[in-house]
């Protein structure tokens, strides 16, 4: 038994619309303030206009979003009121409205009570709209949330059934803008979630689909869609797959790649997708020495695969680190810029953080705590996984 | 080997005694504070309620035993689910992070502090395994 959850979720150019359509009185927008700077929020406060809507900003989202952030994101929904909670951004904005969204319907929990185990009922003040503004996150269509615990330097991964968005509108006009360099770390996150959605041991027959058809489109569209940033057909096509990818991990899971990438991001200050995409390699080569078989399938999907299962699983991890050339991505920790002593000095705390993420739990092959500092150091010099 | 009959106090044991001689176990759960109830519920492959609780200690699993009710003794987390759960569980059909998702097992605890040893929750399944188990067919 499990589960797939899904908001409405409306698409392609044009699909910011269906906000026109929208009824209700009052809107809280969660946000960030580089979004209203280019005009992003601009492009969504025309259509509530239409819709007869009054609304307010929150700002005040930063990477990494805080808890203190969305109490404070919270405590101003309580005083405002609003029918519809409308998050227009990246991860950070998305999960922050979420977590606003829960504290907003149920003040009574704290932050760290958001967990599937308990029955939230929410909808009963509010619905969730989010509309993403980089093509690689996908939490406009999971569930998740990720807070940082600044007193404790940690992170949080919350999030429960319920608190998934009524509607997600993806726009290809939203991501128009991004710069190659991120458009390049969010693709390659969109790529790792279709990636570890399709073999994680918590993969399903519902996610399959949508992870094998993402990574095809990824591959296809993320070099077009980095060379050439008002190719509007690859952005489309790339917004798209993210979203098949957030839906496909999102009702799956992640798995070593997100767990190693969570600490070297945490640790060195490294952009999510860059450092998820630049050990996903890594980690496929070390998972398919053991059960290569969902590695190969994906290769062989792809077009890169071979009759052999384990040469095939390799296969994949070479398309993508060729992937990440093509689009000026590293792919080693070296390659980031990180001296070798610097590492070192730090490789007890990526091996604590990445041992203990959550997303380790669904790999097909689990580490030791050998094994798994000498992925680290191999992928610090971009050697490949021979073990 | 004889099959240990689950559940019983034998069986409760032997997975206390395969924690304590994991190494892997020790290491994932070196920082671990919190005992463990587990309450096997009736159903219709198993007629009985049952209690098993699980020391667990900073890697290591000082105690354990079958109980007869879950006031005997003070435990972080108690989890219950139908013994046709606990049997899948042990049989490594039913993820038991999963099944708590689900709520087909059901836990009174800090969920997030579970959520913070993956890897030591993973260890614990590989000892069930360990166990040559009879499940009473």
């Amino acid at each position: 038994m499990w589960y797939f959850v899904s908001p409405q979720i409306v698409f392609g150019e044009g699909a910011l619309d269906a906000l026109d359509e929208i009824h209700g009185q009052r809107a809280l927008l969660v946000t960030d303030p580089t979004l209203i700077q280019v005009g992003l929020v601009d492009k969504v406060t025309t259509h509530l206009h239409k819709a007869g809507l009054t609304y307010r900003v929150f700002d005040a989202v930063e990477p990494d979003p805080s808890i203190e952030t969305v109490l404070s994101g919270a405590r101003l929904a309580l005083v405002y009121a609003p029918d519809w909670i409308i998050a227009v951004g990246g991860g950070s904005v998305m999960d922050a409205a979420k977590a606003i969204w829960v504290l907003y319907e149920r003040p009574d929990l704290e932050p760290a009570d958001i967990n599937p185990m308990v029955e939230l009922n929410l909808r009963r003040k509010a619905r969730l709209i989010t509309i993403p503004t980089t093509s690689g996150t996908g939490a406009e269509v999971t569930w998740a949330i990720v807070l940082t615990d600044t007193a404790e330097h940690r992170k949080l991964s919350l999030g429960n059934r319920e608190n998934i968005a009524d509607l997600a509108i993806v726009d290809p006009a939203m991501v128009m803008g991004m710069p190659p360099r991120l458009t390049a770390d969010t693709g390659l996150d969109a790529l790792t979630h279709a990636v570890e959605g399709y073999t994680c041991t918590w993969h399903t027959d519902l996610t399959d689909g949508l992870c094998l058809e993402a990574a095809k489109k990824i591959f296809t569209y993320l070099p077009c869609a980095v060379a050439d940033g008002s190719d509007m057909e690859a952005r489309e096509r790339l917004h798209n797959a993210a979203t098949a990818a957030g839906l496909g991990f999102g009702n799956s899971l992640a798995s070593m790649a997100h767990a190693t990438g969570h600490a070297l991001g945490a640790v060195f200050h490294i952009p999510h997708g860059r450092a998820v995409g630049l050990l996903l390699p890594y980690t496929i080569e070390y998972i398919a020495a053991e059960a290569p078989e969902r590695f190969a399938d994906m290769a062989r999907y792809l077009g890169l695969g071979c009759d052999d299962e384990r040469e095939a699983a390799f296969s994949l991890a070479a398309g993508i680190r060729r992937l990440c050339e093509s689009v000026g991505n590293p792919t080693s920790i070296a390659g980031l810029g990180i001296a070798r002593e610097t590492f070192i000095a730090h490789i007890d705390d990526l091996m604590e953080r990445a041992f203990n993420d959550a997303s380790m739990m669904t790999a097909a092959r689990s580490p030791d705590y050998d094994d798994l500092q000498r992925l680290f150091e191999y992928a610090y010099d971009g050697k490949r996984i021979d073990f | 080997m004889t099959a240990i009959k689950f559940p019983s106090d034998e069986w409760i044991k032997q997975l206390s005694q395969h924690l304590n001689n994991s190494p892997s176990y020790e290491q994932s759960a070196r920082n671990w504070e919190g005992d463990f109830i587990f309450i096997i519920e009736p159903d219709e492959a198993y007629p009985e309620t049952a209690y098993l609780y699980l020391g667990l200690y900073h890697g290591k699993s000082p105690d354990a035993m079958q109980i007869g009710s879950v006031d005997e003794k003070e435990a972080g987390y108690v989890i219950s689910a139908p013994f046709s759960s606990w049997r899948k569980v042990i049989e490594g059909k039913l993820d038991p992070i999963q099944g708590m998702m689900t709520r087909r097992l059901k836990l009174q605890g800090d969920m997030k502090m579970i959520m913070r040893y993956p890897k030591a929750a993973k260890e614990i399944i590989a000892c069930t395994k360990l166990i040559p188990t009879d499940f009473g067919d």
